[in-house]
């Protein structure tokens, strides 16, 4: 019965993904892009990867979705650019197959049993005094990747920003919004953010024991933020503002401190000394959830013009 | 045939189709969803990997899972950063492709 | 045995609304019966699932978390059609 459901899950998957692919209308492929991200998510649960199927509905779908309308949105008046040549498609449809036909013959020819880490976890889990073992991982066992990838973000935001024009620099970045006061718009940019806020930290706090964390979270506080800000509700700050660049190094900069008392207390960075693991580990999500929420939200691109009314 | 090799062979197809993607569109933002498409490609194909890990009481290899988060937040960032680049391509240039075109003199990147 | 047949006749029941709302959003003519169709199928389809699948539920926080979800997916459908019909009309495709 569950072989059934997989099936149909991964055809739809297949078709969504071709329909991206293959579509003409770059709109709709962006919209299809989306759907893709939804039933992917479907797909993590199906695989017991319920950490991973809220991040990948969250920003797989949501906020990469966003990214690409928007992107699109600006795009629309562009000039059509020529359509691929016959010998692009060749190489194209030669190249695609050949992948897929190797990575599927690599599938198929995995060990038994496969290798994996997942009694080491369970082993050493307790030491952590966490019980949601993707937790665990991120900020223990391999929390230098998690102190990376927070410096990825922070990095990958400066390279957005300093591709805005001379003209605008510093300025707040996009114009600001303004919707009817009375408009269904303002309306759910009203009575949702609170809603989303308490969804947020619940996910947060709730992500040390339990499917969860800062990065589920901190997606779902940046698009309330975006919610208010598209709304009118609220503008952004000007990228000299003194509160947000703190808040865009309060993550890194906790996690370095942190990292700096592991050296202190056992001997290596980002070690963390079994009495305070649990106490250590939240303190790292505490400083990292303003960095994430602040870079999520900024990656989007700001509109630059007002919308209609709404 | 167990469901992790079920997945496994999906993810092979779209990795399979997002590089035809990747090659055989022009305009750059077909390109990044193309790209974004290889990359959950390779995203599920590490999710096979974990479920067939899957031992100790776990659904699956909570290693892989978590670096997998991880690879998603960074796969957004980058898309984010190509986005971006491609928005400002258009504003300096009007030119929405990275094909050959000869200079143009009418369109000095502003001051 | 009385708790299957529930499950399955309020399920089935919300199944048909997602059907009847799927066909509707591939065989309405115009963009507005289209999101007629789609809003029937977020509201009553997912609210006869969720109704459907409470007596399995071990807890009364998961009861409530499901019917919280409805609940949202209630707002957010209709507030997001509202906006999606005020772009059609701002289009000009929309013919009273």
């Amino acid at each position: 019965m569950t072989a059934w459901l997989d099936s149909a899950a991964l055809i739809l998957l297949i078709g969504l993904a071709a329909w991206v692919v293959l579509g003409r209308n770059t709109f709709a492929a962006v919209a299809g892009f989306i759907a893709y991200g939804m039933l992917l998510g479907l797909v993590w649960v199906e695989l017991q990867g319920i950490d991973v199927a809220m991040t990948e509905a969250a920003i797989g779908g949501g906020l990469t979705g966003a990214l690409m309308i928007g992107a699109a949105r600006r795009l629309k008046s562009a000039a059509p650019v020529a359509p691929a040549t016959a010998g692009t498609l060749v190489i194209a449809i030669g190249v695609g197959a050949a992948m897929a036909a190797i990575l599927a013959a690599c599938v198929l020819a995995l060990p038994n049993p496969a290798p994996s880490l997942a009694s080491l976890v369970a082993g050493n889990i307790a030491a952590t005094g966490v019980q949601n073992p993707i937790t665990a991982v991120l900020l223990a066992f391999r929390s230098m990747d998690t102190l990376l990838e927070a410096v990825v973000l922070l990095l990958a935001l400066i390279a957005v920003w300093s591709l805005a024009p001379d003209a605008e620099w510093p300025g707040r970045i996009g114009v600001p919004q303004t919707a009817n006061p009375n408009g269904i718009l303002a309306y759910i940019a009203r009575v949702l953010p609170p809603i989303g806020l308490v969804i947020g930290f619940y996910i947060f706090w709730a992500g040390a024991d339990q499917p969860g964390g800062k990065f589920q979270a901190a997606t779902i506080l940046a698009a309330m933020w975006l919610l208010i800000i598209s709304a009118g509700l609220g503008k952004t700050p000007p990228v000299s503002s003194r509160w947000l660049r703190a808040g865009l190094i309060a993550g890194p900069i906790g996690f370095i401190l942190v990292g700096a008392y592991g050296v202190a207390s056992t001997g290596a960075f980002l070690g963390l000394p079994a009495a305070y693991a649990k106490p250590l580990i939240v303190t790292i999500e505490i400083a990292l959830l303003p960095t994430l929420t602040l870079i999520l939200a900024l990656l989007i691109p700001p509109p630059l013009r007002k919308r209609a009314e709404a | 045939m167990t469901g992790a090799t079920l997945h496994g062979l999906a993810a092979a197809i779209l990795i399979g189709l997002g590089v035809f993607g990747l090659i055989a569109h022009a305009s750059p933002l077909r390109k990044i969803l193309a790209f974004n498409i290889v990359g959950s490609g390779v995203f599920l194909l590490a999710g096979a990997l974990a479920r067939r890990g899957a031992e100790a009481g776990f659904g699956g290899d909570p290693v892989l899972h978590a670096i997998l988060i991880t690879g998603i937040v960074v796969a957004f960032s980058a898309t984010a950063m190509a986005t971006a680049m491609l928005l400002r391509l258009r504003s300096v240039t009007d030119r929405t492709t990275l094909a050959e075109t000869p200079p143009r003199h009418d369109a000095d990147p502003p001051a | 045995m009385l708790l299957d047949l529930w499950t399955i006749v309020l399920v089935s029941m919300g199944v048909v609304f997602f059907l009847a709302g799927t066909v509707g959003l591939l065989r309405f003519p115009d963009a507005l019966s289209r999101l007629h169709a789609l809003t029937k199928a977020d509201n009553l389809g997912l609210g006869l699932v969720v109704i459907g699948l409470l007596p399995r539920l071990t807890g009364i926080a998961d009861g409530a978390k499901m019917i919280f979800v409805w609940l949202l997916v209630m707002l957010s459908g209709a507030c997001l059609a509202q906006l999606v019909a005020h772009l059609i009309r701002q289009s000009g495709d929309f013919k009273p």
